[in-house]
């Protein structure tokens, strides 16, 4: 029996080649209408009124829904994913560009997007609050009144302070610098949409809609419509990627769904990119400042970490409720330290809300940024190798399970074998050289380093949960009499190849092959309860709950078999796919066989009541734990600042492969991001609040011309808690490269003397650096 | 406004708005959903379509101008059953992952190989440097293009009618 | 996606029907030619003409072509068929460096050079191009055609001399033998706008060390009818060393008046100014010498 892991091809790639996928936007219903949202202009105002009679006497309108409307159904408000709430329709004030005032519904798309037009709004403007830095100052406009406490969301720390402070102390060199993770977006090529189907006389909601995580969603609709949870139904379908952008309840959707109920036909809404970049969830906006503490020798003895964060109008972070910073505490990243205390506080600020998204892992991307810059910056200071310094300093194998200063505990890693092979492939002693030569000849390369651990798998549920609902994921396995088996999951493809991957994982176990494995996703009327993918946490949790069903399909068929053989359990052993007479293994049945005489005549035995079929729902006992080292080359121009990725080499350890073709690809995207975050992707704003970088002509997304071939390389470092040692791949690109790229170009500009450029380093950001005066690159160049 | 538009060899004739866009007017009208749509600013490539043998962005384009010409979408690629070597190469070199940009991204590899059979890496890079893929990092797509150029022609694609 | 307004549409299929359509109904008619400029505007909304004239269907528009000592561009010209013509492209290497820099490749199939020189935006490559090279343009009216210097064509942001009844048909470039020209842009990423672009054009004397004459066209920092004039007087008769052709990239910076945007700060653009005027100086330089490509 072949193993079923490798590099097989995907079975979703036919629809998609032949273009006969089936996304939001594809799908057309009889009767269908389309909605529309007017949305505010101004950052912060007060709503005096609010007239739609133009709007809905316009032929083709069938209705327009406001705040009050939607207020009427209790719907005008809904809960955040943590716990805070988000207006549906803004019934008092607006409270970010950009937020959702109105919901017209038409006949068409296009007479929707006319309807807008006609609807007035008297909006009393007032004085916004963009600056993150000047939340908490006395006499800053108040985002959240309705909140106790003004701006301040909250305050949160982690690791020991008093031995991180006596750390500090008593060290020979400490380096600390002010970085800015810049606010970014995930920008799926895919925006978010839904149709919402309300059939008033069975009482059940259907939604098509662009979710990652629909169990959740379906939770969260029965909360907030006050529908039962059995009545209704949402199909996830083919999704244009998501990245994290599809995992939050946007307003849109409640919109169509109300708009359904009000006018008993499929209401269809599906956003455009420039609503999608300024009102669904962004990523990062972490303003830190980071200190690191080592000996003369380059021994890092302690981390120190003040952050403030931005989270926008409403706190609609997507991450686990006890984490208000995510998993943040991770900063210690990959080193032995002594000790490290970190503190995040968190502000509203009159922007989006949202935070965490685009292959964070849950802000683990801004811990991993914040520690190799300060790595970085700490080797120069040292005038030490950034590669020697973190050899010296990176935990190794005997040291694992090992426990950091602020609680995480890593499962598995060999990270000087990484990074070894890391330097190798790019081959680091010789590009030093060159860099050298170039220099003297007044040329500019830079060489960048990361090294990066990551907790991927969320779970376990009793630490873990989004709302309450803890994070453990699904799976039902269905076995046919003929041996073919159906997968499903509650985890939800946005093109990572589940399709694919947990066939071959379920294959792998029964002795299958993956053409015989159908995996059922993305509709919560066909598949268990779970949390979603998001957070890499596909392979590692439900992954690990297909093959637990699998071990439990396998050992109902040991006894199947053991029946069919007519000997006990124990005389058999599963070996080469198929259950086997010990000492006889030409004795032998496989799964067809086996799952026939199930559902024959057979007498069965105990435990067995006419098929295979199994479930699992699972928990994981920790994160797990992928690691990395990637190295950056870049040519940087100083007369115009321009940069250029010439080479990334990316080391990547997740554990078993089990696809290694999409794992690259994973892999091959993640890196493109560092290239885009660090060198041209952020979300702007002037100072009355503009949402500059709401298109794709200002928020540039990286092309086939920036982005180098990579060259990869792995080490496989099981999971030793995961039933088949994988660890996840999703994020881990992501969180890795944009500290590789960014110290590659701080490295180029070392002759120049520029010790720190904030992201994106785009030419005039460069540019400026060079000379000195660098651009706060979070606000508009005035 | 009325207008006759030959998409994929088959005539379509539909009174439309002037100002309704050709992708709209192929997804909406036609049904033919294949091609997508992704910005606003005719910068992310999804919708790019043949018109009159010439990827454009069909965003940026009424569907009145389209009047008397001829469309091909990638539901026009494939011939009696048989895939196109391009479409085959996707699928052999994981050129794809979500979905969302490949017909955008197979409609100009077609053309592409259609006028200079054999590119190097940088010119497929540049061929494709007008549409965005967020899932693939680009890679696996140039490999696949550069896969169909050698196979092109293979599998009695050739054998035309 | 964000979708036009309503709209009238009329096709012309000559230019005299073009212009009689435009006079009809003037002021709220605007010529559809490829649209990669006019639709985009109409999608934001932030045009919205009453009438459209589509003029793709006017036979003998789209040409790239030599008339004696000249280049002849059709307005109704793809910026593809200019980056593909080599006829353009052996006279003119400017023209080719800025169309390979011009939006992307299939943006290029279908936009129009009249098109993009109508639209007159301030970032708009070839108008600088053109400049450098001292062009001009052929406007067609009811009262017949005039020729307008490449120079004098923008009046500003988004505004030429073309007059609501009027119509650009065609650009006209003289041919002078022994120059070179480049041209340079730098953006934030391929196909963005131009944070700060410039083009030369220089013809050499006495053995190639003097420059006879020069033509220097700057995009998006603000220079009057894109040319950077005070370098360009600056330059004339001068040596053509590297000194002197830092001295005009410098006067150019001094001259021009960029604004700080999201592409980046004032002071870098007027930087970018006189390094990329310097750059493309010493490549035109160069290539009038034979000695670059």
């Amino acid at each position: 029996m072949n193993d079923a892991y490798g590099p097989v091809p995907r079975k979703e790639d036919a629809r998609f080649i032949r273009g006969q996928g089936t996304f939001v936007d594809d799908i057309a219903l009889p009767g269908m209408l389309h909605g529309a949202i007017l949305r505010s202009p101004l950052a912060h105002a007060r709503i005096v009124s609010v007239d739609a009679t133009a709007a809905r006497a316009h032929p083709m309108v069938v209705a327009v829904l406001t705040g009050e409307d939607l207020a009427k159904r209790g719907m005008a408000w809904m809960p955040t994913l943590f716990g805070d709430v988000q207006a549906v329709l803004a019934t008092d004030k607006v409270r970010f560009q950009g937020q959702e005032i109105a919901f017209v519904v038409a006949t068409d798309r296009y007479a929707a997007r006319d309807a807008l037009e006609l609807i007035s709004v008297d909006y009393e403007p007032l004085p916004p609050l963009i600056d993150a830095l000047t939340a908490l100052d006395p006499g800053a406009p108040v985002v959240r009144e309705d909140l106790p406490d003004g701006n301040h969301i909250f305050d949160w720390s982690a690791g020991d302070k008093e031995a991180t402070d006596a750390a500090f102390a008593a060290a020979d060199v400490v380096v600390e610098c002010d970085m800015i993770y810049p606010r970014s977006h995930p920008a799926p090529l895919e925006t978010c949409g839904a149709i919402a189907d309300y059939d008033a006389v069975s009482g059940k909601l259907t939604m098509w809609s662009t979710s990652q995580a629909p169990h959740a969603h379906r939770t969260l609709y029965a909360a907030i419509t006050g529908l039962p949870e059995h009545k209704i139904r949402i199909v996830s379908p083919d999704l244009g990627g998501g990245f994290g952008a599809k995992v939050p309840v946007y307003p849109g959707y409640l919109c169509a769904i109300a708009a359904s109920m009000e006018t008993g036909r499929p209401v269809k809404w599906v956003e455009d990119r420039s609503e999608s970049l300024m009102s669904t969830t962004f990523a990062r906006d972490y303003h830190m400042h980071g200190e690191i503490a080592a000996t003369a020798a380059g021994e890092i003895i302690a981390l120190r970490a003040r952050v403030l964060a931005d989270h926008g109008a409403f706190n609609a972070v997507a991450q686990p409720s006890k984490f208000p910073a995510g998993f943040f505490h991770i900063f210690t990243g990959s080193y032995q330290i002594r000790a490290a205390h970190c503190e995040v506080t968190g502000v509203f600020t009159n922007k989006a809300p949202g935070g965490v998204a685009y292959s964070c892992s849950f802000r683990i991307t801004e811990a991993v940024y914040l520690v190799e810059r300060l790595t970085d910056m700490l080797a120069r200071e040292l005038g030490m190798d950034p590669a020697e310094l973190r050899m010296r300093n990176l935990l190794r194998p005997e040291q694992f399970p090992y426990t950091t200063p602020a609680g995480w505990q890593y499962d598995s890693g060999d990270y000087p074998r990484a990074l070894r092979l890391a330097l190798d492939m790019a081959g680091y002693d010789e590009l030093r050289r060159e860099q050298a030569e170039r220099r003297a000849r007044g040329e500019y390369m830079g060489i960048g380093l990361s090294f990066f651990t990551e907790g991927v798998g969320a779970g376990p549920r009793s630490q873990m949960d989004i709302l309450g609902l803890g994070m453990a994921d699904g799976a039902d396995l269905r076995v046919h009499p003929s041996g073919k088996a159906v997968l499903a999951i509650s985890v939800q493809t946005q093109g990572q190849g589940h399709e694919t991957t947990f066939a071959q994982l379920v294959a792998h176990e029964l002795g299958l092959s993956p053409d015989d494995v159908e995996v059922v996703h993305g509709d919560t009327d066909r598949t268990p309860f779970g949390l979603g993918t998001y957070g890499s946490r596909s392979t590692p949790v439900s992954g690990a709950a297909a093959v637990v069903a699998a071990r439990r399909v396998r050992e109902r068929a040991r006894l199947v078999a053991a029946a069919m053989f007519e000997v006990a359990p124990d005389d058999l052993e599963w070996l080469d796919g198929k259950w086997r007479v010990r000492g006889d293994p030409d004795q032998a049945y496989g799964l067809d066989e086996i799952a026939k005489a199930a559902h024959s005549t057979l007498e069965l035995p105990g435990g067995i009541e006419g098929h295979l079929d199994a479930s699992a729902v699972y928990n994981p006992p920790n994160l797990t734990f992928p690691f990395g080292a990637y190295i950056c080359v870049t040519d940087v121009d100083p007369g115009t600042g321009e940069v250029t990725v010439r080479r990334f080499v990316a080391v990547d350890d997740c554990g078993v492969r089990i696809n290694p073709m999409i794992v690259e690809g994973q892999i091959h995207r993640g890196l493109a991001d560092g290239i885009g975050i660090a060198l041209m992707q952020s979300i702007v704003f002037d100072d009355t609040g503009n949402c500059l970088g709401g298109s794709f002509m200002d928020y540039l997304l990286p092309t086939a011309i920036e982005c180098p071939s990579p060259e990869l390389g792995q080490t496989v470092t099981p999971s030793p808690h995961h039933p088949v040692g994988a660890k996840g791949i999703g994020e881990s690109a992501t969180v890795g490269s944009p500290a590789a790229v960014v110290n590659s170009v701080v490295d180029a500009l070392t002759p120049f003397g520029v010790v720190h450029a904030d992201m994106p380093l785009t030419p005039g950001n460069v540019w400026r650096a060079i000379q000195g005066r660098p651009v706060r690159t979070d606000l508009a160049i005035g | 406004m009325k207008i006759t538009v030959t998409v994929n060899g088959t005539d379509y004739s539909q009174v439309v708005e002037p100002r309704l866009l050709l992708i709209h007017f192929l997804r909406d009208e036609l049904r033919l959903t294949g091609s997508h749509w992704g910005c606003d600013t005719s910068n992310c490539g999804a919708c790019v379509v043949w018109l009159d043998e010439t990827p454009v962005k069909s965003c940026t384009v009424l569907a009145v101008m389209a009047d008397g010409r001829q469309i091909t979408t990638v539901e026009g690629l494939a011939r009696g059953g048989a895939l196109d070597p391009v479409q085959e190469a996707f699928a052999t070199c994981h050129g794809l992952q979500c979905g969302f940009c490949t017909p955008g991204m197979i409609m100009t590899a077609r053309w592409l190989l259609d006028h200079n059979p054999d590119p190097s890496p940088a010119e497929v890079r540049e061929a494709i440097s007008g549409q965005v893929c967020r899932c693939t990092g680009y890679e696996n797509i140039v490999k696949s293009v550069l896969w169909a150029a050698k196979h092109d022609g293979d599998d009695g694609d050739d054998a035309d009618e | 996606m964000q979708v036009p307004a309503q709209v009238e549409y009329e096709k012309a299929t000559s230019v005299e029907q073009a212009l009689s359509l435009l006079a009809r109904y003037a002021p709220g008619a605007r010529i559809l030619a490829g649209g990669h400029s006019l639709i985009p505007m109409m999608k934001l909304r932030l045009a919205q003409p009453d009438v459209l004239v589509d003029i793709n269907a006017i036979p003998g528009l789209r040409y790239i072509e030599t008339a004696g000592a000249e280049l002849r561009i059709g307005a109704l010209a793809r910026h593809a068929d200019l980056l593909g013509a080599s006829l353009a492209g052996e006279h003119f290497t400017i023209l080719h460096d800025a169309e390979r820099v011009i939006a992307d490749p299939v943006v290029r199939n279908w936009g129009t050079i009249g098109g993009s020189l109508c639209q007159a935006d301030p970032s708009e490559d070839l108008s600088a191009a053109f400049a450098a090279l001292k062009g001009s343009m052929i406007v067609h009216g009811p009262d017949g055609s005039r020729e307008v210097s490449a120079r004098a064509f923008h009046t500003g942001p988004y505004q030429t001399v073309v007059g609501p009844a009027e119509m650009l048909t065609e650009i006209r470039l003289p041919i002078r033998p022994g120059g070179g020209s480049a041209y340079m842009k730098v953006a934030r990423r391929i196909g963005d706008w131009p944070i700060g672009a410039a083009g030369a054009a220089v013809w050499l004397a006495g053995n190639g060390d003097r420059i006879d004459d020069v033509g220097i066209g700057l995009t998006a920092v603000g220079a009057t009818h894109f040319v950077a004039a005070e370098a360009e007087d600056f330059l004339r008769g001068q040596p053509a060393d590297e000194q002197t052709l830092a001295r005009a990239g410098a006067i150019a910076a001094e001259h021009c008046r960029p604004a700080s945007d999201l592409r980046g700060p004032a002071d870098y653009k007027r930087h970018l100014v006189q390094e990329l005027t310097t750059r493309v100086l010493r490549v035109a330089v160069q290539r009038a010498r034979g000695l670059a490509s």
